[in-house]
C-alpha cells in the first residue's frame, strides 16, 4: 500500500542545566520497554540493564577530600541513552545485521536476528547497549504491567534504547491515516502523545525530543544553542542526541559540563 | 650437525612407525587423563550454552574476555604450521624436516580448538550458523563489513588449506603404513593413500603441489592473524584496541608463540616417541635462532604500540595504560608478561648452549606462551575496562569457573588431538626424513669430514 510516509529525523536535546538526577526517566523507561527487573545482584555484577541511566560525577571531590571542606563539591548528572549515532560504530560490526540505521535516523536493534556476539557493545563508546545475561523474569504481580507493544527480549541477545519506537510508529500510523505530516508538537514531550517515555516522564523538561528535520521544532532550535556539544565528539559518531552544557555560575571558564 | 647419525630407510620406517603400530601404556594413560579434561571442558561449554552468560564472570563493560583471549591465543599458535612448512620449505631451510608435520598438525588442532571459542562465546550458540553466507530462508546475508564475518572466512580457509597441505605431504607415508597394515587398517590406509605407488610421476605431482600450496598459503598466513587483530583494531570505541599497528603486531606475535609451541611439541615428541635420532639439537638450534629474531621483532611492535598510543596523551588512552601497567593486579601480570614473553626467552635463545639444551628449550618455549597468553589478556580485558573517558562505565573482570575450565580444557583438546593423530599417522614425516638422508652429503673441511646438506630438488 502506498502511504504518504514522511521522513523524520528523530533527535533529542539533553539540557544538563535542567537535570536534577531524579531518575524518573530511568523508571519510566523501565516500565515502558519491558526491561527486566534489575536486582541488587545485577548491579553488583555490573549486568544491570538501563536503557537510559544517570551518570553521577562529583566535581572537585579529590581536592575537597584533601582539604576536608566538602562545601565546594558539586554533583554533576548526565543522562546517557543511546545516542542514535548517524555514523554508529555498533552497526558495521554486527555480523548478522541485527543492528542498522533506519531512514528516520534511529539506530535500531532487531532482536530476532541477534546472536549475541556482543561486538556492538564493545564498539559502543557510550556503553548504552545491554546484553541479556539471564532469561528475564518478572514477579507474578507485574505480568499485567508488561507493555504489549514492546517485545520481551530473551537471554543471549542485545537490547538498547529505541527512542520508544512503538510510540513513534503509533504517530506514524496517525500520519498515514490523516495523510499529512503531523505537527512536531505531537512528538514533543510537553504537548504530544508520541514522545519517548523518558522525555514524557522528565519533570524538569531536560529531555527534549522531536524531529530534527523540522526547522521550527523545539529540538532543532535548542540544538542550535551555543551551549551544545556532542558526547565524545572526537570519535566522529555524529550522535542525534545533543547535550547542552550546564551553566555554572561559579565556573569562570568553559571546562566543565 | 655433527651429531647426526646415518640412517637406513629400514631404520627410518621402524623408528617413525613405532608409535603407529605399538601402543604403550603411557599413551592410554595420557589419552584417559586428557579425555577427562576435554569432557570437563565440553561440560562447562554446554553448561554455559544452556544457562547463558550469567554463569560466567562477564559483565559490562568487559563483554569479551577469557574465551576471546583464548581464541586469539590458539589462532596465534596455529601460525607455526605455515611458518615452518611453507616459508621454510620455500626458503629450503633443511632443519625444518622433522618439525613440519608436527607444526602443521598443531595448526589443525589449534585452529579447531580456536574455532570453538567464538562458538561458545555468542549468546545464542544455536544461531551461530547465521554468520555463514547461507540464506536459510532468512532472506538476509551476513554483514560483510563485520570483522566477525572475516574471521570465520579466514579461519576456515586456513583450516582447509592446512588439511590439504598435511594430507598431500602425508600421502607417501600413508602408503608405507598401508603396505605394512593388516585387517581393517589396510583398507583404511588403502583408501587414504589414494593409490599411491611411488611412481616418479606421483612424486613429481606431490612435490609440485606441495610447493604450489606453500606459495598459495602464504597470503593466508599473513591474513589470518591480521583479520583476528582487526576484531580489535577496527573497534573505534575502545581506546586500547583502536590501533593500526595491530595487524603486523599480531602476526609476528602469532609466529612467536606458534613456533614456541612447536618447540614444546618437538621436545615432547623427542622424549615420548624416543625420536632422538630425528629431532636433534640442531633443530632446536635452528628454531631458537629463528625465534630470537622473531621475538625481538615482536617486542619492537609491542613497544611501538605502547609508544604510539601514549604519544597522543589522550586521557582515555593514558588511563588504559595506567591500568594495564601500574595498577594492581595488572602490573604484576604485566611484569610477568614482560619477563616470560620477552626478557627470558630472547636472552636465553641468544645463547648456543641453551639452544642445544632440549630441556631448557622446552621450558623456555612454555614461558613464551605464558607470556603470549598474557599479552592477549592484557590487551583485551584492560582495554575494555577502560574503554573511554566516561569513568562511570569503567569496570573490572574476574574470570568465573565456567570459562576457566573451558579455557583450561582447550590445552587438553589440542594435546588429545595430537596424541590421537600420532596413533594413526607418524608425526615425523618418513618421506621427508628419507629425503634428508638421500640429500645428505659429507664434505671435507680441513681434516674432518662433516655432514652437509645439498639443495633439495
Amino acid at each position: 500500500m502506498v502511504t504518504t510516509r514522511v521522513r523524520h529525523k528523530w533527535g533529542m536535546v539533553v539540557d544538563l542545566d535542567r537535570c536534577t538526577g531524579c531518575q524518573a526517566c530511568v523508571v519510566a523507561c523501565q516500565a515502558e520497554n519491558n526491561i527486566p527487573i534489575n536486582l541488587e545482584q545485577h548491579f553488583l555484577q555490573r549486568r544491570a540493564i538501563e536503557w537510559i541511566r544517570i551518570e553521577r560525577y562529583w566535581e572537585g571531590l579529590e581536592e575537597a577530600e584533601k582539604t576536608g571542606d566538602l562545601s565546594k563539591v558539586k554533583a554533576r548528572f548526565i543522562p546517557i541513552l543511546c545516542q542514535h549515532c548517524e555514523n554508529a560504530p555498533c552497526e558495521p560490526v554486527c555480523p548478522v545485521y541485527a543492528t542498522y540505521h533506519n531512514n528516520e535516523g534511529l539506530n535500531v536493534q532487531i532482536y530476532n536476528r541477534c546472536i549475541g556476539t556482543r561486538y556492538c557493545v564493545n564498539n559502543c563508546p557510550y556503553q548504552v547497549r545491554f546484553f541479556n545475561f539471564w532469561q528475564p523474569t518478572w514477579p507474578e504481580s507485574l505480568h499485567n504491567q508488561l507493555n504489549p507493544h514492546v517485545t520481551v527480549r530473551t537471554r543471549g541477545i542485545m537490547e538498547k534504547c529505541t527512542f520508544c519506537v512503538q510510540r513513534l510508529r503509533k504517530g506514524g500510523r496517525k500520519e498515514v491515516q490523516e495523510g499529512k505530516r503531523l505537527d512536531d508538537k505531537e512528538f514533543d514531550a510537553q504537548s504530544g502523545m508520541f514522545a519517548p517515555a523518558c522525555a514524557r516522564a522528565c519533570p524538569t523538561d531536560t529531555l527534549v525530543f522531536g524531529d530534527m528535520n523540522d526547522p521550527n521544532s523545539r529540538v532543532s532550535t535548542m540544538a542550535k544553542d551555543n551551549r551544545n556539544y556532542k558526547l565524545l565528539a572526537s570519535i566522529g559518531t555524529e550522535p542525534n542526541v545533543i547535550y547542552l552544557k550546564k551553566v555554572d555560575l561559579d565556573a569562570s571558564d568553559a571546562a566543565t559540563h | 650437525m655433527q651429531e647426526r647419525v646415518p640412517l637406513t630407510e629400514r631404520e627410518v620406517n621402524r623408528d617413525l612407525l613405532r608409535p603407529v603400530f605399538t601402543t604403550p601404556l603411557w599413551w592410554w594413560a595420557a589419552v584417559g587423563v586428557l579425555s577427562v579434561a576435554v569432557a570437563a571442558g565440553l561440560g562447562s561449554a554446554l553448561y554455559l550454552a544452556i544457562n547463558g552468560f550469567g554463569v560466567t564472570g562477564y559483565n559490562r563493560p568487559v563483554m569479551w574476555a577469557f574465551l576471546l583471549v583464548n581464541f586469539v591465543f590458539w589462532v596465534g599458535i596455529s601460525h607455526a604450521g605455515i611458518m615452518l612448512s611453507a616459508i621454510l620449505r620455500l626458503t629450503q631451510a633443511e632443519w625444518r624436516r622433522p618439525a613440519t608435520r608436527a607444526a602443521e598438525v598443531l595448526t589443525i588442532f589449534s585452529l579447531l580448538t580456536a574455532a570453538q571459542m567464538p562458538l561458545w562465546h555468542v549468546g545464542r550458540v544455536w544461531r551461530i550458523y547465521w554468520v555463514f553466507p547461507y540464506d536459510f530462508g532468512r532472506g538476509i546475508w551476513p554483514n560483510v563489513r563485520s570483522p566477525l564475518i572475516w574471521d570465520p572466512s579466514a579461519i576456515f580457509t586456513y583450516l582447509t588449506s592446512t588439511i590439504l597441505f598435511v594430507y598431500i605431504a602425508m600421502l607417501p607415508d600413508i602408503a608405507v603404513i598401508r603396505d605394512r597394515a593388516t585387517g581393517w587398517r589396510q583398507g583404511f590406509y588403502g583408501v587414504l593413500a589414494m593409490g599411491w605407488r611411488g611412481t616418479p610421476r606421483q612424486w613429481h605431482l606431490q612435490a609440485v603441489s606441495g610447493i604450489l600450496l606453500s606459495a598459495i598459503i602464504l597470503p593466508i598466513f599473513v591474513s589470518v592473524h591480521s583479520i583476528v587483530s582487526w576484531d580489535f583494531g577496527v573497534a573505534v570505541a575502545v581506546e586500547g584496541w583502536h590501533a593500526t599497528v595491530f595487524a603486523p603486531y599480531f602476526v609476528i606475535g602469532a609466529v612467536w608463540s606458534g613456533v614456541a609451541g612447536v618447540i614444546t611439541l618437538m621436545a615432547l615428541m623427542r622424549w615420548l616417541f624416543k625420536a632422538e635420532k630425528y629431532i636433534r639439537a640442531e633443530h632446536f638450534d635452528g628454531l631458537g635462532k629463528l625465534l630470537s629474531v622473531v621475538g625481538i621483532g615482536w617486542w619492537f611492535f609491542t613497544l611501538m604500540e605502547i609508544i604510539f598510543s601514549l604519544y597522543s596523551k589522550e586521557a582515555a588512552e593514558v588511563s588504559f595504560r595506567t591500568l594495564q601497567m601500574f595498577t594492581w593486579p595488572y602490573n604484576m601480570l604485566f611484569i610477568l608478561f614482560f619477563l616470560t614473553g620477552f626478557v627470558f626467552p630472547v636472552t636465553l635463545f641468544l645463547s648456543r648452549t641453551v639452544r642445544h639444551n632440549i630441556a631448557a628449550m622446552f621450558w623456555i618455549s612454555i614461558f613464551v606462551n605464558i607470556g603470549m597468553w598474557l599479552e592477549r589478556y592484557m590487551i583485551i580485558v584492560p582495554g575494555l575496562m577502560r574503554k573511554q573517558g566516561l569513568t562511570f562505565t569503567w569496570g573490572s573482570y574476574s574470570p568465573g569457573a565456567t570459562e576457566t575450565i573451558l579455557v583450561g580444557s582447550t590445552f587438553a583438546m589440542v594435546a588429545l588431538g595430537l596424541l590421537i593423530f600420532s596413533k594413526f599417522f607418524p608425526l615425523i614425516p618418513l618421506s621427508d626424513a628419507k629425503e634428508g638422508e638421500v640429500l645428505r652429503h659429507e664434505i671435507q673441511v680441513g681434516k674432518v669430514k662433516v655432514p652437509a646438506i645439498i639443495r633439495e630438488a
